[in-house]
């Protein structure tokens, strides 16, 4: 079997679990919000592997882009208008345009700098949306909005009240965006990023404007980003600053990390492997995230590149 | 044409100061269209920061650097790539990871103008592919193609950070060291190859090489750097027979 239709092959039975979810996760024991919130949290990940996977530039204030994205969506239905298509796209342009206002201002910085700036605009977005109580709801989280039937003229889909219907409409919104990080990777832009991954130094000396190619991809991801945060914002119908917070940004690195960051599905396993043993867990016990912490450290120790990358590994060579 | 616009390369007492310390202490070259330069010097004399003004990684702290016949002294680097400026590096800079067709393609695909690109048509991609093909087989790789860099030997991987610079067409190419760390069959392989793009096409070539036998075999003209300055300059055989450079350099080598 060639390596080609190998991958087609794992490609469709991804997409296929994916598809089959709400009919396979219940009698597993798990719920249709679980498999939602797998994705939701999978395609966070996956944005901010887009950058740190694919560039070699880690952002470790990535929640910022992520709640804003979910503020701008439950502001949108709270106080302007009732669309869920609408408020997400309102969701994605507040942190995606911030995303590439930020970002110019800070390309210049490498490794550990980058981060701490980053770590430093993400709690500027925290305190703004702890503080800014009668905008945000401060500590309480923004409340008081709901998604909306998705109406197509003809017909409308009840995405509110029918977990199933809620959750294909979020694979279909993953699979868009996904579709489209897979593509720009696989582009000659794309390839530019890996090439920045690899050997800034030669990069340069190709020709390639390292800093704009930077923020290039910085802004995409931020777009992701905030994709998610506004996808989030839907699935509970409430936005928390906690979302802006610099340890959320650290929960989406764990789960890129853990699911391997040079592999393109693995963010999405971390991620599923993160919301699931935090769901079992935290039923069981408060400290929840010191398991999630002892399994992060022994996949670094023994998959130094990742769950998946064990696996991809395999499949090149 | 005059004279002045004959050469690719026209530096101007260049200095480059780090806090007290003179790396390039005022040196000025010109360099014709067509020649193989080398530049030669005992260690700490300067020759990789005086490459590293010319292909940008630094301005200068005071001088000019004119790259045919155009003052790029404040020109990015990758601005200079594009004017027709590709080097390699003392040690090797490759993508690893990559597969040696990858990297190529890469350096093609910039060179093409398409590093912003989300999407290039079934002819682009394919006129991209030959343009690989040709740099690799310029550099006698085709058969490794599909393997990846970071496994290849080192000779080999020199040889691929060679084709990358090619597939940027350029017409000055500026090698720091090609032989660096290579054993008598690898070394006369680069050199060979070296020899033959030197003579199959237009390339000026500037290169810093440690190997006197390169050196003397490949080299039109040899300019000897010696703490930051300009101790000589001229052919194989002047420089053999030049007393100071005897004194500086080679007596101090054997």
């Amino acid at each position: 079997m060639s390596a080609q239709v190998r991958k087609l092959i794992v490609i469709a039975a991804i997409w296929l679990i994916l598809l089959l979810a709400p009919y396979w996760m219940p009698p597993l024991g798990g719920y249709t919000a679980l498999a939602t919130r797998v994705l939701v949290l999978g395609l966070a990940a996956m944005s901010v592997n887009f950058l740190l996977g694919f560039t070699g530039v880690l952002s470790f204030g990535h929640a910022a882009f992520f709640g804003l994205g979910a503020y701008g969506t439950g502001l949108t239905l709270k106080y302007l208008v009732a669309s869920t298509p609408l408020s997400i796209i309102a969701g994605i342009l507040l942190g995606g345009v911030i995303g590439a206002v930020l970002g110019a201002l800070i390309v210049r910085r490498r490794g550990v700098y980058f981060a701490m700036v980053t770590i430093a605009f993400g709690q500027v977005f925290y305190y703004i949306a702890f503080q800014w109580s009668s905008l945000t709801g401060g500590d309480d989280g923004l409340r008081g909005f709901s998604r909306q039937p998705l109406d197509f003229g003809l017909f409308k889909i009840d995405i509110l009240t029918s977990s199933d219907a809620f959750y294909f409409f979020v694979l279909a919104c993953f699979a868009i965006a996904v579709a489209l990080m897979g593509f720009i990777l696989r582009s000659p832009f794309g390839r530019t990023m890996i090439a920045i991954r690899e050997n800034e130094r030669r990069a340069r000396f190709l020709g390639i404007p390292i800093e704009r190619h930077i923020w290039i991809a910085f802004t995409l991801s931020c777009f992701f980003m905030a994709f998610a945060g506004a996808l989030y914002a839907l699935v509970n119908n409430f936005a928390d600053p906690r979302g802006l917070h610099y340890s959320q940004s650290g929960d989406f690195v764990i789960m890129a990390v853990m699911g391997g960051m040079r592999t393109f599905w693995g963010p999405l396993l971390g991620a599923a492997v993160f919301v699931i043993l935090q769901d079992y867990l935290s039923s069981v016990t408060v400290n929840w995230m010191s398991f999630i912490g002892l399994l992060f450290v022994a996949v670094v120790l023994f998959f130094p590149r990742g769950l998946l990358g064990v696996f991809q590994r395999r499949s090149e060579a | 044409m005059n004279e002045q616009s004959m050469n690719v390369l026209e530096i101007d007492n260049a200095v480059k100061r780090f806090g007290s310390l003179v790396a390039v202490g005022g040196v000025s070259m010109s360099v014709p269209k067509g020649e193989l330069r080398a530049i030669i010097g005992p260690n700490g004399a300067g020759k990789t920061t005086f490459f590293n003004l010319i292909s940008g990684f630094f301005a200068p702290t005071s001088g000019t650097i004119k790259f045919d016949g155009r003052d790029i002294t404040a020109v990015s680097t990758h601005q200079r790539v594009k004017l027709g400026m590709a080097r390699t590096f003392q040690v090797t800079e490759i993508f690893p990871e990559l597969t040696v067709f990858e990297n190529v393609r890469i350096s093609t695909e910039v060179a093409a103008g398409y590093g912003l690109r989300a999407w290039v048509s079934r002819a682009e991609r394919a006129a991209i592919e030959s343009r690989v093909a040709e740099a690799l087989a310029l550099v006698g790789l085709s058969a490794k193609a599909d393997r990846l860099v970071g496994e290849l030997s080192h000779g080999d991987q020199r040889a691929s950070e060679i084709a990358m610079a090619l597939a940027l067409r350029p017409h000055l190419l500026l090698l720091d060291e090609p032989t660096a760390g290579m054993g008598d069959q690898e070394t006369h392989d680069i050199a060979k190859l070296i020899r033959r793009l030197h003579r199959e096409s237009n390339f000026t070539i500037v290169l810093i090489e440690h190997d006197m036998r390169v050196v003397f075999h490949l080299a039109d003209r040899i300019s000897v750097l010696d703490q930051g300055r300009l101790l000589a300059e001229g052919t194989p055989k002047e420089i053999a027979a030049n007393d100071s450079v005897q004194a500086a350099y080679l007596g101090k080598a054997a």
